[in-house]
């Protein structure tokens, strides 16, 4: 099914038409909320995570790849999900899971460094915030669900604000990830000093640090971690888990399936893990842009633009749907030719869940996390308005 | 390999993010001799020779208790299956120097705005090398470089040397304070009394300072030479250390880590050392012959040779070597001189060989090119370079590193670099942008490769590690 942009805002992911809700006070203090954002580092295809198999252009486009998802859970009539994400499909079962589909933030170029920047900063372009929206939306709760903490080395963007925010890494010195052992590998290739002494020590390095790595047990060991950091009385209430190795330009098929193997295993080890407290627990997961709809001659995809981001958890307001206002694939409807046209913005999606998650004030929360957005689209008056599409 | 990169990373220590553009290279590195600043800022606040001996004087002395009260105190991982003797080591006051002045070693390095004779001075602990896995080094290793070797970089060679062997680091390094004349006056009346050993000559610092200091090895110099000079050495040593019959000796001022000369133990008598005779008395006789070996033909030759091994590579020109033994004969081992020969030889600016970053060079090279700190404040500096295989005055040999690209360029080692620099960008992440960092670090070394590398990067992060570990970067 896919919904029309009407009953998408019904459902309380968008926030145009905040007055028709039901009026939300400021987050209830003493519920148990907690929040994990799962960022997806590298430029996720959202087209091979959930695919609209039902869309007629798709298995033209995507070619030999088509059947990338073949075996995966039909979600409905258009959609089905990638068949490494069988925990997942599981959750969408159970209204457990949401997608939302061909959505973007702002941003519209195609670099990492700089939609990155936008996805967890929150600004209007690149570089416009030094503080993150997660890190603002800490000033919207209570004391009791503000501690914040990064499985990363070092408070990542989208967590920088005037909250206290703590991190976790483990100790030993991490691996170098699958994916920047690639690229130097390509580097290195005409070196006659490097080439060989970097192959033999990537043949000696067991490729362990990815969530995709070890057949997805690395992705279940994180979200394990993540989940003893969550679970305790005093342990943390929102979380931030990065992810990387999503930027799939050749062998797209094997690596892609990995990488969602290992995220749908974070997932499912964070639910199995947070018990009875995964009924009060939000996760989103989002990629900085999504990529081309054709595929190219390495057997991946290239940077492109809109994607899929993902709600799950057990109290979602419309768990068990693919929320798109589908913009098609037909060389027509992409965006300049080549992407998949972003229909919505990432920002409301994150905005609405939330909101409805603490049960805030959808309007609040929208000009704390993205003031730059709320206040550019305020003047046109209705938020929807700025990303719907021309009928 | 590229003019401004050359510039910056074999002769200095990598561009600064801070660093203006260099115009001329040839005149910025010239510049910077006048410029050197032997004390600076960075390295203040350092402990000095009399905390340092104390501290050991305590660690030794000690060790009983310490053990005691190890045993009380919860241990940390790294602790656990540890030996205990290194374990105590690890918790001592001489440790803690050792990791304070390693920390301030390489904050000298990344702030210096005088990179070039920073370099020197690594170059030349490195010659002189006292190695910490000696326990009486590990807390003097840092007061060592600052003390005798910073100061005396940018003046003769004989003072460096003259400076380097009358240290306490090197007395004790090289079993200096342990020797003693064998017809001393202190000797025989030990002998007189017939208890024990009498103590004897210890030959380490004279051989080593014939091999590895001045000379060089199989330059002509005999064991009876290595004997003579030996004998020579002896009655100096340092204060505030020992227990042994040789205290009761020790002037009343001195203080704790003061180098002295006791002429009781001082081996009376003329050496005769490489055919020439010395006559002079106590400390003067050692004196006289380090200032005949510091201007030496042999010295002059086997300096120049690892001179310029360290600005061309492993196997240094001939006529840059022929030039630079040349320039230290004719101005009696002036070390200006040398590097203004270095810096207007044609050799060190040539395309090939390339030389490969020592850790140490690396890891400075990356902490320069950053604005955000990459280490975390309680940091283990010393503990980085450990785990990259080349931990900071620990050559475990008086040879030092050795400098060839052999001796880096190894397999896990590179691993090693790729996952520091991982970590580094993991924190950094998007606080420096490796797109404008780029163009800056590798200047004319920047490869169409590598900067594409760098734009494609799948996170800022993940830039920043291709810069760190491309293939320009990790040469110098």
């Amino acid at each position: 099914m896919i919904l029309s942009r009407r009953s998408i805002i019904l459902s309380g992911i968008t926030v145009a038409t905040a007055g028709a809700l039901p009026h939300f006070a400021y987050a209830a203090a003493g519920t148990p909320k907690r929040l994990v954002f799962i960022i997806q580092r590298g430029a996720a295809d959202g087209l091979a995570t959930v695919a609209p198999t039902g869309d007629p252009a798709f298995a033209a486009a995507r070619r030999a790849m088509a059947d990338e998802t073949m075996g995966g859970a039909k979600l409905d009539a258009m959609f089905t999900l990638h068949p490494a994400m069988a925990a997942t499909a599981g959750l969408y079962t159970g209204k457990q899971a949401h997608f939302a589909h061909a959505v973007a933030t702002a941003y519209r170029d195609r670099s990492h460094f700089d939609g990155q920047n936008m996805l967890e900063g929150g600004g209007a372009r690149p570089y416009g915030r030094d503080t993150g929206w997660v890190g603002r939306l800490l000033t919207l709760l209570p004391a009791a669900e503000r501690d914040a903490i990064a499985i990363a080395p070092a408070v990542p963007l989208a967590l920088r604000g005037t909250v206290q925010v703590g991190t976790y890494a483990p100790s030993r010195l991490p691996q170098a990830d699958a994916d920047l052992i690639a690229r130097l590998t390509a580097l290195y290739q005409d070196d006659p000093l490097l080439h060989p002494l970097w192959d033999s020590a990537v043949k000696t390095q067991e490729l362990a640090s990815d969530i995709g790595g070890n057949n997805g047990r690395n992705g279940a060991d994180l979200g394990k971690l993540a989940a003893s950091l969550m679970l305790p009385e005093d342990g943390a209430r929102v979380m931030m888990v990065e992810t990387g190795g999503w930027d799939t330009h050749s062998g797209q098929r094997g690596r892609l399936a990995a990488q969602l193997r290992g995220l749908d295993q974070l997932v499912g080890a964070l639910q199995t893990g947070l018990g009875s407290a995964w009924n009060d627990t939000l996760i989103i997961v989002a990629t900085e842009f999504g990529r081309t709809v054709e595929v190219n001659g390495t057997g991946g995809t290239d940077h492109g633009t809109a994607s899929t981001a993902m709600l799950l958890g057990g109290g979602l307001a419309a768990g068990g749907k693919v929320s798109a206002d589908w913009p098609g694939l037909g060389a027509a409807a992409r965006y300049e030719g080549r992407d998949l046209k972003p229909t919505r913005s990432l920002e409301s999606v994150i905005a609405g869940a939330v909101a409805h998650h603490y049960a805030l004030d959808p309007k609040r929360v929208m000009t704390t996390l993205y003031p730059d957005a709320y206040s550019r689209i305020a003047h046109v008056g209705a938020w929807s308005l700025a990303f719907s599409r021309p009928r | 390999m590229a003019t401004l990169y050359l510039a910056a990373n074999r002769f200095g220590l990598g561009r600064r993010f801070d660093d203006p553009a260099i115009d001329d290279p040839k005149d910025w590195l010239t510049r910077q001799i006048g410029d050197y600043d032997p004390a600076p800022p960075a390295l203040a606040g350092l402990a000095g020779r009399e905390a340092i001996a104390t501290a050991y004087a305590e660690y030794r002395d000690e060790r009983q208790a310490m053990r005691r009260e190890a045993a009380a105190m919860p241990m940390t991982e790294e602790e656990k299956g540890m030996d205990p003797e290194l374990r105590r080591l690890l918790r001592s006051a001489i440790r803690r120097h050792y990791v304070d002045a390693s920390a301030a070693r390489l904050s000298a390095a990344v702030a210096t705005s005088t990179p070039f004779p920073e370099r020197l001075v690594h170059f030349w602990a490195n010659h002189f090398a006292v190695s910490a896995d000696k326990q009486t080094v590990v807390g003097f290793a840092g007061h060592y470089e600052n003390d005798a070797i910073r100061p005396h970089i940018m003046g003769k060679f004989s003072d460096l040397l003259m400076g380097a062997v009358h240290h306490p680091a090197m007395l004790l390094y090289l079993d200096q304070a342990q020797s003693f004349g064998p017809a001393s006056p202190f000797a025989t009346r030990v002998r007189n009394r017939g208890k024990g050993k009498a103590p004897g000559l210890n030959e380490n610092l004279a051989r080593e300072i014939l091999e590895l200091h001045t000379l060089g090895v199989r330059t002509g110099y005999t064991q009876t030479d290595v004997t003579a000079f030996a004998k020579a050495l002896t009655g100096l040593t340092v204060a505030g250390l020992g227990r042994g019959a040789g205290q009761r000796l020790m002037p009343a001022d001195a203080r704790p880590g003061e180098t002295v000369f006791i002429g009781p133990l001082h081996e009376p008598g003329a050496q005769t050392i490489l055919g020439k005779r010395y006559d002079d008395a106590g400390a003067r006789q050692a004196e006289a012959v380090l200032r005949d070996l510091a201007v030496h033909p042999a010295t002059a030759k086997h300096i120049a040779a690892k001179l310029a091994r360290h600005f061309t590579g492993d196997v240094p020109p001939a006529a840059l070597v022929d030039r630079l033994s040349a320039d230290f004969l004719k101005t009696g081992g002036d070390l200006p001189s040398l590097y203004r020969t270095l810096i207007a030889s044609p050799e060190p600016w040539a395309a090939t060989p390339v030389m490969f970053k020592s850790p140490w060079d690396w890891t400075v090279s990356m902490l320069r090119a950053l604005k955000v700190p990459a280490f975390g404040e309680r940091q283990n500096i010393a503990a980085i370079f450990t785990q990259l295989g080349q931990p900071v005055w620990r050559p475990g040999s008086p040879a030092g590193y050795d400098d060839k690209v052999a001796t880096w360029a190894g397999s896990a080692a590179l691993m090693q670099r790729v996952e520091l620099a991982s970590r580094i960008a993991g924190r950094i992440g998007d606080r420096a942008d490796a797109r404008q960092l780029a163009p800056l670090v590798l200047a004319d070394a920047l490869t169409p490769e590598t900067r594409q590398a760098i734009a494609r990067a799948d996170s800022p992060g993940q830039g920043i590690a291709i810069l760190f570990a491309s293939p320009a970067f990790l040469r110098r």
